[in-house]
This record gives structure tokens, C-alpha cells and sequence, in this order.
């Protein structure tokens, strides 16, 4: 047989260990990434013109992050990983993957397919959420961190996650002070989540030094308050945040931006795509896709690691990276799995726990969601409001997202769902008064981001005869006499 | 509408000139088209359902709210294209564009 073709999608800790450990055994994977450089949106690198150390980017994990961007580099010079930055994988059919890289389009075999998305924040909408200056936790990191810019000089900092403390904790040592943290969940859930977290004690004794960073640096720590809005100025931007706190006070955080975000949810359109098997996780309030221990999903030759498979964070998804390709080199007979997965499935376990604690402690406020104003913009893409969604799901009777969004559009717009589909379940489920998971999930669609129209197709070795597409296989052996 | 983005760091690079709606806009090389933007003009483009100002949202390509247009018709992500010297952009769609494509 020749070498087995396996891909690999996205470059963060998750494909970055896929890729590395896929390399050792001679394989050569291809790497298909979004990103310019390597490192995903965690360890995400700044463009070459910039000079900051990896202590100044990354922090406490500046070790991790330079022990992934250096590995990746060296096996991409010497040869040993095939490296496709700026591409698009846009969709997964009938046993290839669809590409797309500047004006052109491609499609790939493979005989593995490792899914290495990762997540976007999950953000719980709000009035205002639409204004210049409102901005995701995540792109609030990604502005100081690969730019080298706050997303303003006093940012709120608003929702829920370790994310928010951390990326607060990031603002106030880049000298922008945050004007306050808000944490819509609570202290006691935090102190009822600490028995999971501290399964982990580094990372737990981290977000204690970030809290105590924030706290003695005076800046306004508030946990189980509810967010009414963001307001605007005369300018139409950000300016202030209205919130209830804890003990029922009306309050007013005055801003120049808001980072918004309530922990992640998981990039999940091409398992979908591909065709696996989805199941509700009542901890998360997410559908994510069912895998095994080591990253199996349902459909053979397809594995999912990091954040896009379960959410729990950098190092699980190095873990799980390192495990999806070793289920995928003894699923292709080429090496046992050995001692190194028994390892690794341990310390699996151990950030299972954790990220049980996280669900526990820092919830998406499902209430405030099901709750929201009529007049909230519940689609940002197409400015659809959540009584269209009401109206959807009752008079129209849409028993679920999918119908709703066929009535609605809300799902349908250029994100595909990814800022208000969860939101959007939250709101059927509501107006029905149904359990949320009968709310369903919106079905992915391809492509998954949008490609230009323009776009041609490039003709590659992919046309070459040695990875027989799965179809071409099929063909084969229904070709051949039995 | 304002700056919005602050520079916190990486002040030292060189400078690259780009034009948004027929005004120059200084920005640095290693700058996205999204930064140079909310460093000057403080917003991106207007919704196409709502006409207000937006000025992106997720910086990682996947909200797909920060979409400018160059005077050709064509669109550009700024979040997740760099700034080049010369390059020409404008906050709404070109006038007649949807006319001459028809």
C-alpha cells in the first residue's frame, strides 16, 4: 500500500501534536490552517513584523507555545509535514475535502481525516452586542496578542469562563486597566465547581493570581450580576454597560469597548459534514459530536480532537491531538497505540474533571437567554430579532431550530449559526416551554465559511492515483467480480 | 466616528499608507486591515440589514461581520488580511456595483 494520506484540519495544540506525532512515524500529514502561522488562536502567532518574546505574548504557558511553533517548524523544514497555511477546508463529501486557498478551489483524498478545529467564544446575545467596540473575549485577546493593540484603553470585560479573568488579567499588565470584570455566574457556583478544578492546582493557583492582579489593581470584580445592555454614545459606539448585580443594585460601567464572551462552543460544521454522529451534553447546553477515548468519532477514518471535539482547553486538545493520531496509525495498522495512549488517556481523565468544574462554575446564563428583551438582535449577520424567533417557534410552530430558521433566517446568515444558534435553541425551547435539546441543533451546510465566487478550481496531485477517494474505492470494488 | 483601538505595544515598524473611502490611513506593516480601521475611522462597513456601523466581532475569521469592499467589488475580511501599501478600500459597497454585474 502506499503511505496512507492523512489530513489534518487546523494548527493549533490539538492538529500541531496530531501532525507532530503522525511526522515521528514517517508519514508526512497534511496540515490544512486558516491561520498564516502555525498556533491556532490560543497560541495564535502575531504577523512576522512583530518582535515581542513569547513571554510577553503567552505568559505562564510561553513554554508550551514555543514548544509547539518551534516542533511545527522544523518538521515543516524538513520536510516532514506538508504545511497549507491560508486555506480553507469548506466542506467534507463523499470521502474528500473541499478547499479553498485564495481564488482557487481543490479537493483532497484522504484515508484519515483528523478534525482540529477548535471553538469560537460562545457568546450570550445582549442589547448593543451589534455596536462598534463590542468585541468577543477572543478577538479582545487576538487584538493584544497578534496586533499588539487593546480593542480600546478602559474595556468592560463581560460574561463568564476563565477566559474572561485571563484576558482581563493580559489587558491590565498591557497597561489598559480594565473598567470592570462582570461575571454573569456566581461566587458560590465557583466555590462548588473547586473540588473538579483542583484536579489541575497549577491552573487553578493561575486564575487566583489573576483575580488578585485585578483585585489589588482596583479594578471593579462583580460575579452573578445580569447584563441588560451595552449602550451606545452619540458616535454610535460602546460606551457603557448596564447590569444588575449580585445583590439587586441597577449599575453602570462606564467604557471605551466591551469584551463579551460565556466559555466556548465548539466548531463543529465539518463533523457534521462528514457525517458523524452528534449527542446533547447537558453540562455545555451544546450537541458535540460522540468520540471515543482517543478521538474516534462514528464514521471510520475520522477523528476529532481539541476544543472542536470537547471543550477543555489547550492542553487537552495537545492530548487529544496525540491521540487522534494514534487511533488513526493503529486504525491504518501501522503501530499500536502502546503505553504512550494509556498515558495519555489518564491525563485525558484528568481534564475531563477540570473542564467538568469549569461547566460547573462559569454556566452560559441560560435563563437571561430564554429571558431576552423581544427587541434584542438575535442574528447579527441579518438583524433579526428575537421576537422573530419567538414567532417562529409559536405561531409558526417550529418545533425545533431548523424549521424555525427556514421561517426566521436566524442560522442562516453569513456566520451559519455560530453567534446565535445556541441562543437561538435557548429561545424555541423557551417559547414551547420544551427541554432545550429537543430545541435540536442547526445542521451545517457547506460551504462552512464563505468562498469567493470567483473562485477556479486547481488541478493538483490529488489527482494522483495512489489515495483512491473513498467513492473511487466503492467503484472499485463494486466493479470487480465477486 | 473615533479611533477605538489602542496601540499597546509593537509601535516600532514600519509605516504603510492604505486609502478607505478616499482618505489615506497610515497604518503599520503587520497591521490587519481590521486594526489600521479601528486605529482611525473606529468602525469597518455598514450592515447590509440594518445599514448601522459594525466593527467586527470575533478577529479569527468566523463571525464574518467585518467584510470591506474594494472599489473593484471586491470583499476583503479585515481581520484576516494585512494591510499593504496602496491598498484601496471603502466602507460601502462601490456605487453601481450590482448594476454592472448584472
Amino acid at each position: 500500500m502506499a503511505r496512507p494520506r492523512i489530513v489534518i484540519v487546523g494548527a493549533g495544540p490539538a492538529g500541531t501534536r496530531a501532525a507532530l506525532t503522525l511526522a515521528r512515524k514517517g508519514l508526512r500529514p497534511t496540515v490544512i490552517d486558516e491561520g498564516e502561522r502555525s498556533g491556532g488562536q490560543i497560541y495564535r502567532r502575531p504577523p512576522k513584523d512583530h518582535r515581542r518574546s513569547h513571554k510577553a505574548l503567552y505568559g505562564d504557558d510561553a513554554k508550551k507555545a514555543e514548544a509547539l511553533h518551534q516542533a511545527f517548524d522544523a518538521a515543516v523544514a524538513a520536510g516532514q509535514v506538508d504545511h497549507r497555511p491560508s486555506t480553507l477546508a469548506w466542506a467534507v463529501r463523499e470521502g474528500h475535502l473541499h478547499l479553498a486557498c485564495e481564488d482557487e478551489i481543490e479537493r483532497l483524498g484522504f484515508d484519515a481525516l483528523i478534525l482540529s478545529v477548535g471553538a469560537t467564544d460562545r457568546v450570550a446575545p445582549v442589547r448593543g452586542w451589534t455596536l462598534p467596540g463590542v468585541y468577543t473575549l477572543g478577538a479582545a485577546q487576538i487584538a493584544l496578542k497578534a496586533q499588539g493593540c487593546g480593542i480600546g484603553q478602559r474595556v468592560a470585560f463581560v460574561g463568564s469562563g476563565p477566559l474572561l479573568y485571563l484576558v482581563a488579567y493580559q489587558y491590565l499588565l498591557s497597561g489598559a486597566p480594565p473598567a470592570a470584570v462582570v461575571d454573569t455566574d456566581s461566587f458560590a457556583r465557583k466555590l462548588a465547581s473547586l473540588p473538579f478544578l483542583a484536579v489541575r492546582p497549577m491552573q487553578l493557583l493561575r486564575g487566583a493570581k489573576f483575580l488578585r492582579a485585578l483585585k489589588r489593581a482596583g479594578v471593579p470584580l462583580m460575579m452573578g450580576a445580569q447584563v441588560h445592555s451595552i449602550e451606545a454614545d452619540g458616535d454610535g459606539a460602546a460606551h457603557h454597560v448596564c447590569l444588575k448585580t449580585a445583590r439587586g443594585e441597577d449599575l453602570t460601567v462606564a467604557c471605551d469597548g466591551v469584551g463579551i464572551g460565556h466559555h466556548l462552543r465548539a466548531e463543529t460544521q465539518l463533523a457534521d459534514l462528514a457525517g458523524c454522529d452528534f449527542a446533547f451534553r447537558p453540562a455545555s447546553r451544546q450537541w458535540l459530536p460522540v468520540v471515543d477515548a482517543m478521538g474516534r468519532s462514528s464514521v471510520p477514518g475520522v477523528y476529532l480532537a481539541g476544543d472542536g471535539a470537547r471543550l477543555m482547553g489547550a492542553d487537552a486538545a495537545e492530548t487529544a491531538g496525540e491521540l487522534a493520531a494514534l487511533a488513526a496509525l493503529s486504525d491504518l495498522g501501522l503501530a499500536a497505540p502502546g503505553m504512550a495512549a494509556a498515558r495519555l488517556r489518564l491525563s485525558r481523565l484528568r481534564h475531563i474533571i477540570f473542564a467538568a468544574g469549569v461547566e460547573r462554575g462559569f454556566a452560559w446564563p441560560a435563563a437571561a437567554v430564554a429571558g431576552l428583551d423581544d427587541g434584542t438582535m438575535l442574528c447579527r449577520c441579518e438583524a433579526i430579532t428575537v421576537a422573530e424567533q419567538r414567532r417562529a417557534a409559536t405561531a409558526l410552530d417550529a418545533s425545533e431550530v431548523n424549521r424555525a430558521k427556514a421561517f426566521s433566517r436566524v442560522g442562516m446568515g453569513r456566520c451559519q449559526g455560530r453567534y446565535c444558534a445556541l441562543a437561538a435553541a435557548e429561545i424555541v425551547a423557551a417559547a414551547r416551554a420544551e427541554p432545550i435539546a429537543a430545541a435540536g441543533r442547526i445542521r451545517a451546510q457547506a460551504p462552512v465559511k464563505p468562498v469567493p465566487f470567483a473562485a477556479r478550481p486547481r488541478h493538483t496531485e490529488d489527482d494522483r492515483q495512489d489515495v483512491p477517494s473513498a467513492e473511487d474505492r466503492a467503484a472499485q470494488s463494486a466493479a470487480q467480480p465477486h | 466616528m473615533s479611533a477605538r483601538f489602542v496601540r499597546l505595544a509593537e509601535a516600532d515598524r514600519p509605516t504603510v499608507t492604505i486609502t478607505v473611502d478616499g482618505a489615506p490611513v497610515d497604518a503599520l506593516a503587520g497591521d490587519t486591515v481590521l486594526t489600521a480601521m479601528m486605529l482611525t475611522k473606529g468602525f469597518l462597513r455598514y450592515g447590509e440589514f440594518d445599514d448601522a456601523p459594525r466593527a467586527g466581532f470575533c478577529l479569527m475569521g468566523a463571525c464574518q461581520d467585518c467584510w470591506v469592499w474594494t472599489p473593484s467589488g471586491t470583499k476583503v475580511r479585515a481581520c484576516s488580511t494585512l494591510v499593504a501599501e496602496g491598498l484601496t478600500l471603502t466602507t460601502r459597497a462601490p456605487d453601481g456595483l450590482w448594476l454592472a454585474r448584472a
